[in-house]
């Protein structure tokens, strides 16, 4: 137990290498159990998040399961992680939605079986990996380690234009990281330490410091992303398989929004505070816009590929309005957003496996041939236009209450993406699941096993989010007071 | 006067508890179970527990009756610095005689649906949703704060776009559910905001909190868009958005008629009695905020009386019986807001209570010839209907009942609660008040012609549906007419808690409810004469239209077709229901989609911002394939080009220094 906990980052990271080693050293057509290593493998790592939950100390301020050690010490470069409550959700977060990767590809991937959950391992490590890193050289690999897996998920087991959407989410994300690589050296040169607990008490003059932060916060831009540096989104999504979908829903677009938490704000907050006029415009326009766009779309997955837009633009309108409660809103939208989106793309991905179609027209009138599953996307339906009751509702409510208390009229536009948000949705929801049914889809197969389930869990989480809150905002607490009070 | 002193418990009860949470765990176990194991025997449970629901809002009441208030939270909901929300309760005579109400109605609907849904194959699903309903309604009524009245607000509305769209392989069914939620949304943006002004200027969300407050932001002006604005009247404004989506008052009426897709008892329960008047509920229950900016009490007023006034415009021309109903329902809650409007939150409560057992009554009656002429291509038309006393006497004396009551015949419930609004109109402080008097007795005898219009062309000459159903129509089962006979007796007796005192009654719902809304805003002289006079006036308007109706649609039928016939314009006009639903198609949907794909999707998205990313891709190759020509592989052109990238370093080195 003393080695575990005292260590306890680096096993969460790490143990899925475990995995990773087995299944390099199994057959190829054993693919049974390849699947059942990396099912298990995940399995333990989420039992070792949840465990990592409840040791966390809520009274505490700064970071907890601090772990340091001698790295690359020419460079002065640590292996430095830990977490506090801003960055402790996003882990459990990270292996639950691999969990439901593993559970939703179990049969619908049918080539190169290994290589794709040794991808997915691999993206776990990462995922947590950057949400633990305090050292800026280890953040940035783990950062852009993912692409990595990612870049392959996409483009070997992706749609007809996987190759296209591939390499454009590459280059895109790539293009933003460049950009805070250069900032990160320059620090470096300045101050000589990766160091983020040192680096975030320096202090700038301040057109050095707004470059800093440009070069920073495009990076996490173009990953939220925000408008208008969205356009790789939606073509990633729609080529993606629905574990691709499911990942860079889940977690990969919340590493931005992460990014400004951790880094961007605390480390350069005069010049956040000067831009954050032009993050909130940015924020609702994307609110805005992503939801026109949805109003129109024809493709299921593109249409919640922009619906991803559209609510990521209350996260970050919760982020830039400096408000603690905006802000403790915005931490668990990413957490909602994760859940719920994730879901509706393991929604969409089931009906893809029946009918290999992604047309809206294509569907009607589901609700008669496949109730169950229509319950299921009825419940995400109403988390992700955020009715009460459901996680979309305290997210959205906490952003758009403390934003009001900071800003009333980028609250007043904001809140129209509601209207719009239950418009496209249950639009949508509508033409495929009401009406008459329509022969393409009359004979479907009902959910299997492991669908169920990968469509359970997020729906009990949907719930508990929605009526007991407390619980996941108390992490947040102490952490997010903490990042306020050092703005001022 | 003297203030009553009322006993608060702070405690947590159990039995407070249960009524909102039986029918919840029914609709769940329902739901998961039902279409496996209870088939049709689902009512059962959900029945059960509305009735223990109803009994135990029996207990309550008579607890509140007697001097007690029950407040309590049940857990803290959201926690967030200066945020903290619980979902609790709150019985006062307000909500718990409001909540009376909605069991003891919701209890007689789920006995009726038994009959009227019987063989439906989404049975289960029915009985769950009506009983979730059931739940957010009184989460909503019993509500102790503002999140909370949200929760159970965007609850109701959630069951009733799974009631609307109930039958939803219907297109016009689905496309009712999906309307009334968007309008609602729309009523409910503003809503919202409302509760985020209310934190921002109260601090608090509950309401025990937030009334001590409201003196503070009595005299308080905000800026908006350059015009200082009255901050009570914003917040009220803002909340009051949510009450005209919910309570469906002009200019957000429009889903209402077409939510009559639903199946009836829907009709009755949600989109009569309870959901509906929720808005006028949130008004009373936050009316000294409503108070204090006269501007805002003008704006409940005149909304309500000119929903009141067009919806009776409408209502004479409608063939669907459901439609007509669903027009003289807009119509009732436009009374309702006006009876707000003018300071008259007891007979606006009142009118809302009586309401509740006339009109369910209209609906399930309307329900049960539907069900008798269910073989008809469109049962709810009018036209094939006809001579149904014959056929269907329980129903036809229900009907009667419902008719007289909301027509506002002395003695039967309707009388009772809309004379207190028109009388209190009257003498209100508010100048208005004459107004809304003259207003609310022109649309009383609209009230009674359109009534009785469908109870004559309904149950009077002889039946024109015999080819469309090969037959004649039957009584509805016992499990139909007896709700129907229950709702009856309210539709008479309801109205008996509230006989004002010059014919002798002692009025009791005021004496209850004071505490809560206050008494009324009237002048100090009120002329006893002047009062009966008022009374003869409203009963002659409620005789005059029914004097019409059976001249037009009885005496003389060729008359019927006068109207439409001879005003041609005005009558389409009225017809088409005052164009709103083209209006807003044109205006609205039809711009936003034209927008977003035009604008948004074509231009923005797709060629300006894709046209930079793909642009700046296409630029990157460009260059290297020009600058590829450089790339001779002959040493001397390189060593030409080092030279000449040292001289150009050296001069910009020296010129820098």
């Amino acid at each position: 137990m003393e080695i575990l906990l005292n260590n306890l980052l680096s096993w969460i990271i790490w143990f899925p290498l475990i995995g990773i080693l087995i299944i390099l050293f199994t057959n190829r057509k054993n693919e049974s159990f390849i699947k059942w290593v990396s099912l298990i493998t995940i399995i333990i790592d989420t039992i070792l998040s949840i465990y990592l939950l409840i040791n966390f100390d809520f009274s505490k301020t700064g970071f907890q399961f601090v772990e340091k050690k001698h790295w690359i010490d020419f460079i002065n470069s640590y292996y430095f992680l830990g977490v506090d409550g801003v960055s402790i959700l996003f882990i459990p977060l990270s292996t639950l939605t691999t969990l439901l990767c593993i559970l939703i590809s179990w049969d619908s991937i049918k080539s190169m079986v290994k290589e794709f959950y040794l991808a997915l391992l691999f993206t776990n490590i990462a995922m947590v990996g950057t949400f633990c890193a305090l050292d800026l050289v280890v953040f940035y690999i783990f950062w852009e380690a993912i692409l990595i897996p990612m870049y392959l998920i996409i483009g070997i087991w992706g749609g007809p234009r996987r190759i296209y959407s591939t390499i454009k989410f590459f280059l895109y994300t790539f293009f933003g990281s460049v950009f805070m690589l250069i900032g990160i050296i320059y620090l470096y040169i300045k101050f000589g330490t990766f160091d983020y607990t040192i680096l975030v008490n320096q202090k700038y003059p301040f057109l050095v410091e707004s470059l800093l932060f440009l070069a920073f916060a495009i990076a996490f831009a173009i990953k939220v992303p925000m408008w208008p540096v969205h356009t790789w989104l939606p073509d990633a999504h729609t080529e993606a398989p629905t574990a691709g979908s499911v990942i860079l829903a889940g977690i990969l677009i919340k590493l931005g929004g992460y990014g400004f938490i951790r880094f961007a704000i605390p480390m350069f907050p005069q010049a956040a505070i000067y831009f954050s006029k032009l993050f909130l415009v940015l924020s609702v326009i994307a609110i805005i816009y992503a939801g026109l766009v949805c109003l129109v779309e024809d493709d299921l997955k593109r249409l919640i590929a922009y619906s991803s837009v559209s609510h990521m633009g209350f996260v970050t309108l919760g982020i830039f309005s400096f408000n603690p409660i905006a802000m403790k809103g915005a931490i668990l939208q990413m957490i909602n957003h994760g859940i719920v989106t994730g879901a509706l793309f393991m929604c969409v991905g089931i009906v893809y496996d029946r009918t290999h179609s992604r047309a809206i027209s294509y569907y009607g009138g589901l609700a008669t041939s496949m109730p169950i599953y229509a319950a299921f996307f009825m419940v995400f339906t109403l988390a992700s236009i955020g009715l009460p009751g459901t996680n979309g509702f305290i997210g959205e409510f906490l952003i758009l209450l403390g934003t009001f208390l900071s800003n009333k009229t980028m609250v007043v536009f904001g809140a129209t993406g509601v209207i719009i948000g239950a418009a496209y949705m249950l639009w949508l929801y509508q033409r495929v699941f009401f009406q008459e049914l329509n022969p393409n889809v009359a004979e479907m197969l009902p959910l299997k096993k492991n669908e169920l389930i990968a469509l359970i869990l997020p729906t009990l989480l949907i719930f508990w989010i929605g009526l007991y809150p407390n619980i996941f905002l108390n992490f947040m607490t102490t952490s997010v007071q903490n990042l306020l009070m050092n703005l001022r | 006067m003297v203030e009553k002193h009322f006993e608060i418990v702070t405690n947590f009860d159990i039995y407070v508890f249960l009524i909102p949470f039986l029918p919840l765990v029914a609709s769940i176990i329902t739901l998961l179970f039902g279409k496996r194991y209870f088939r049709d025997k689902s009512h059962i449970l959900p029945i059960l527990a509305l009735f223990f629901s109803f009994l135990l809002s029996i207990k309550v009441l008579i607890e509140v009756i007697h001097g007690k208030i029950y407040h309590f939270d049940v857990y803290t909901w959201m926690f967030a610095y200066d945020l903290k929300v619980g979902l609790g309760f709150l019985v006062d005579p307000l909500s718990a005689a409001m909540m009376t109400m909605v069991t003891c109605v919701a209890f007689l609907i789920h006995v009726y649906s038994v009959g009227y849904m019987g063989g439906d194959p989404g049975y289960y699903r029915f009985f769950s949703y009506i009983s979730l309903f059931v739940f957010f309604m009184l989460m909503l009524v019993l509500s102790n704060n503002l999140a909370q009245l949200y929760l159970g607000w965007e609850g109701v509305g959630l069951c009733s776009y799974f009631l609307i769209g109930f039958w939803y392989q219907k297109k016009s069914a689905s496309d009712a559910g999906k309307k009334a939620f968007i309008v609602n949304r729309v009523g409910d943006f503003g809503f919202a905001l409302g509760i985020f002004m209310a934190f921002y200027f109260l601090g608090t969300l509950y309401y025990n909190e937030i009334f001590p407050k409201l003196p503070e932001i009595a005299n308080k002006y905000i800026g908006v868009l350059g015009y200082e604005v009255h901050v009570p009247f914003l917040i009220a404004f803002l909340l009051f958005c949510g009450a005209m989506g919910k309570s469906a008052q002009f200019p957000l009426h429009v889903w209402l008629p077409d939510a009559m897709e639903g199946p009836t008892p829907v009709s009755a329960l949600i989109h009569a009695a309870t959901m509906v008047t929720a808005g006028v509920f949130m008004v009373c229950r936050l009316h000294p905020l409503f108070e204090l900016s006269d501007a805002m009490m003008f704006i409940v007023a005149i909304i309500g009386a000119f929903t009141c006034f067009m919806s009776a415009t409408i209502a004479p021309t409608q063939f669907d019986i459901k439609r007509v109903i669903a027009y003289s329902t807009l119509s009732q809650l436009g009374y309702m807001f006006m009876a707000c409007g003018v300071g008259a939150f007891i007979a606006g409560m009142f009118h809302l209570l009586t309401h509740a057992y006339f009109k369910a009554l209209l609906f399930l009656g309307a329900g049960s010839i539907i069900h008798a002429l269910h073989h008809a291509p469109d049962p709810n038309d009018i036209r094939i209907m006809g001579g149904l006393k014959k056929y269907m006497p329980l129903t036809f004396w229900t009907f009667f009942i419902a008719s007289l009551s909301i027509s506002g015949i002395p003695g039967f419930a309707g009388f009772f609660s809309k004379d207190e609004i028109l009388a209190q109109a009257f003498f209100s402080k508010y100048p208005w008040g004459k107004f809304i008097w003259f207003v609310g007795w022109v649309v009383a005898s609209m009230t009674a012609f359109y009534t009785f219009r469908i109870f004559f062309k309904a149950f009077y000459g002889e039946f024109r549906g015999k080819e469309v159903i090969h037959g004649y129509p039957h009584e509805s089962p016992r499990v139909m007419t007896i709700p129907l006979i229950f709702l009856a007796i309210g539709s008479v007796f309801a109205g008996w808690i509230g006989i004002p005192k010059i014919l002798g009654g002692s009025n009791h719902i005021e004496q209850f409810l004071a505490p809560i809304l206050g008494h009324p805003r009237i002048v100090h002289e009120v002329s006893h004469s002047t009062e009966y006079l008022l009374m003869l006036l409203s009963i002659g308007a409620g005789l005059f239209g029914i004097f019409l109706a059976w001249l037009v649609y009885v005496k003389k039928p060729s008359l019927e077709t006068f109207f439409s016939k001879n005003f041609r314009p005005v009558y389409v006009f009225l017809f088409r229901k005052w164009y709103f639903d083209e209006l807003y198609h044109y205006t609205i949907v039809k711009p936003t989609l034209w927008i977003a794909r035009k604008v948004i999707r074509g231009v923005a998205d797709n060629t300006i911002i894709e046209g930079i990313v793909n642009g700046s891709a296409r630029l990157v190759n460009i260059t290297g394939t020009g600058l590829r020509i450089l790339h001779t592989g002959i040493i001397n052109h390189y060593s030409t080009f080092i030279l000449i990238g040292i001289l150009v370093y050296l001069l910009v080195y020296l010129y820098l220094k």
